[in-house]
């Protein structure tokens, strides 16, 4: 089994569906020449030419929306934004446009579009660059919505976007790029979206997480099961929309306790959507209120200090799954 | 009142209103057989009568939403999108019947798509403001100004992408072009050479605000030197044979030379910007729409062609019945049919599996 970075396994994603289907192509700043900000779309042009990995003018409006013009005549576009950031310009498009579509036309112009980038906190970039924007496209009805924490989820969410007949938002996180983990080099990877994972066994508490913070999630269970005596089971999500209820409650449902982790922002975001179906589907199988632990209610600030501050760690997790353990 | 040469000028009644432009260079549009003249006219006369049954049920109460008319611009959509092929594509912004009657979207199935029916264009779904109909390649109906531009320029990229010959007609009005995605739409299509044709429905007015008070360049198609490559006209918008002399020649620009065209039509609604509103008010006088309704290009096609010999009066009258009983046949259509089904209510959200399983929160209702 090659162990690769989040980066090589998205690149990998990237070529072999290319490589597949020639309807698919890579639209999106710095991702020709310079090999994309993030090295994600590595040699790229050289193998597939200008006008399927194409760079962009700086106008996410615009090549987002080329790209829906795109996908209703039947190409699948990849648009890549630098970061989920910059994306907030291209809003109308993902929102009004590519969800929207197939509905609006009674069915006539399905939309096979992957929007793709960074999303999350880095390292002091401040308010402005360090955003989770998965609650806000996670509510949009027409989207479907991913974010994976390891290379070989990466890799095979990727693919199943790309092979998806509808627009799917693919958030990856920053400060994974460089995460190496195992990926079949021989074998098709495809991960299906909307399944979640179980990263971690364990019988007393659930830890629910996506993206960067099932690694802190994974951090606080080695903790807990260390000092605490306490074995938890991590739920990695996957997708947020459409979550994996069915996953989430069966091990609610054998451990009793949950906790609800995210990076972003505590107000309506995706562990609210998580306790709201644990309350309604397993009410009876709860022995502690669910706890959730988010980043706090604030704009990123710069400071080092501040910011780790605002952002959730495997020492908060812990001390929320203590907490529904009863453990004082 | 002035006439049609002071308006060339700019001496309007109002200084709002839209000047004529200045006869551009165009080859003879009356090469044109004389069916097919008169199929222009039809398809005009289709418009407008259209249009005017839709104004009445919306008043019945029969048609919901927002009802923006296009009566009084009909020479622009049928003399751009008669000069295109079948496999070309249109799209349109939220002003969209006789963009969809004109590309032959069937009109009882506009008809119904207004009267919010599962027989309608896009299966009840979609309304005034979202005419779909993927068989003739009419892509919409798109309500947020704007956005549907960066899209026609993904249309074009994927008819380079493929190495066709097709063309990417986009309609959208005087307002748009102040909007980001005008100016983003626009470079992409001239640096990458896309095949799209960008046609500017000047009528004066975004909604109700004069073009002279919300954009710093009036003379819209001045936009176009800002994109090298870019060819760009001005053209009499409620004359449908110059319209159409402009858009064979931006079609063969874009077909041989796969460049794209800035195209501005010069052009007035008679009506409110919607059936909300009355056609004159605070921001334009009665006089104004008067006397652009003198311009009717209706009217003016109609003359033009029994001067010729072309058709006589008897013979337009003929057409315009038979028009009249083809939408009073839409409108029993769009009244008889269906409403669409309730218990579909998740099935066009995707095209491909998803199952909303515990997302459907109303599951207990």
């Amino acid at each position: 089994m090659a162990v690769i970075t989040y980066r090589e396994a998205l690149n990998e994603a990237l070529r072999e569906e290319m490589a597949r289907d020639e309807s698919v192509f890579l639209i999106g700043e710095e991702v020709a020449e310079y090999d994309g900000a993030y090295k994600v779309s590595k040699n790229l042009l050289e193998e597939f030419g200008e006008w399927r990995v194409r760079d962009a003018p700086i106008a996410e409006l615009g090549f987002a929306g080329l790209g829906v013009g795109a996908a209703m005549v039947g190409l699948r576009p990849i648009v890549e934004f630098m970061t989920w950031n910059f994306a907030l310009l291209a809003m109308d498009q993902v929102i009004n446009s590519a969800a929207k579509l197939y509905q609006m036309s009674g069915g006539q112009y399905n939309v096979p579009i992957v929007f793709r980038g960074p999303g999350g906190a880095a390292l002091m970039l401040a308010a402005q660059h360090s955003q989770s924007p998965e609650p806000w496209l996670a509510n949009v009805p027409g989207l479907k919505v991913c974010s994976p924490a390891t290379p070989y989820d990466a890799k095979g969410l990727l693919k199943s976007a790309v092979r998806d007949s509808d627009p799917v938002v693919f958030i990856e996180g920053e400060l994974l790029y460089n995460l190496k983990g195992e990926v079949p080099g021989d074998e098709e990877v495809l991960v299906p979206i909307g399944s979640a994972d179980l990263k971690r066994e364990g019988d007393d508490v659930t830890i629910i997480a996506y993206g960067k913070m099932v690694h802190e999630a994974l951090r606080a269970a080695e903790t807990l099961a260390a000092e605490d005596e306490v074995e938890a089971e991590v739920v990695d999500l996957r997708t947020v929309r459409p979550i994996d209820a069915p996953t989430v409650l069966a091990s609610v449902r054998k451990t009793n306790r949950a906790v609800v982790v995210e990076e972003g922002w505590p107000v309506a975001n995706i562990g609210a959507q998580i306790v709201d179906d644990i309350q309604r589907e397993a009410f009876d199988a709860l022995d502690a209120p669910i706890a959730r632990v988010a980043g706090l209610d604030v704009p990123m600030p710069y400071a080092r200090n501040l910011e780790k501050l605002v952002l959730p760690s495997a020492d908060d997790i812990r001390s929320a799954a203590r907490h529904v353990c009863y453990i004082s | 009142m002035a006439t049609k040469e002071t308006r060339a000028h700019g001496n309007t009644p109002s200084k709002d209103a839209p000047s004529k432009p200045a006869a551009p260079d165009q080859p003879d549009p009356l090469s044109l057989e004389t069916g097919e003249l008169r199929e222009l006219l039809r398809l005009m006369v289709l418009a407008r009568r259209f249009e005017e049954k839709t104004a009445e049920s919306y008043q019945l109460g029969k048609i919901g939403g927002f009802l923006h008319l296009y009566i009084g611009q009909e020479a622009v959509a049928t003399g751009a999108i008669s000069a295109l092929r079948q496999d070309d594509y249109v799209i349109s912004a939220y002003r969209d019947h006789a963009q969809a009657l004109v590309r032959g979207v069937p009109p009882r199935a506009v008809m119904a798509e207004l009267y919010g029916r599962a027989s309608g264009c896009s299966k009840g779904m979609g309304g005034s403001m979202h005419l779909f109909d993927r068989s003739v390649n009419f892509m919409g109906g798109h309500a947020i100004v704007g956005s549907h531009l960066p899209i026609a320029a993904g249309v074009g990229y994927a008819i380079r992408y493929r190495g066709g010959d097709q063309v990417c007609l986009c309609f959208f009005g005087d307002a748009a072009v102040n909007i980001g995605a005008f100016h983003e739409a626009l470079n992409m299509a001239a640096k990458w050479e896309l095949p799209v044709i960008w046609i500017i429905e000047n009528n004066a007015y975004g909604m109700g605000t004069g073009i002279r008070r919300s954009a710093a360049i009036t003379e819209l198609v001045d936009r176009a030197c800002a994109y090298e490559g870019m060819a760009s006209a001005q053209v009499d918008g409620m004359d449908v044979l110059k319209v159409r002399a402009a858009i064979d020649e931006a079609v063969r620009i874009a077909r041989e030379e796969k460049r794209p065209s800035l195209i501005e039509a010069i052009t007035y609604r008679f009506m409110g910007h919607s059936m909300a509103d009355p056609s004159h008010g605070t921001y334009r006088a009665r006089e104004e729409v008067e006397e652009w309704r003198e311009d009717d290009p209706i009217l003016t096609l109609c003359d033009r062609l029994i001067e010729d010999g072309a058709m006589t009066a008897e013979e337009y009258e003929e057409m315009d019945r038979a028009v009249i009983e083809e939408v009073e046949e839409s409108a029993e259509f769009a009244d008889a049919s269906p409403r669409p089904d309730e218990s579909h209510i998740y099935d066009l959200v995707y095209s491909d599996e998803y199952s909303h399983g515990l997302d459907r929160r109303d599951s207990w209702r």
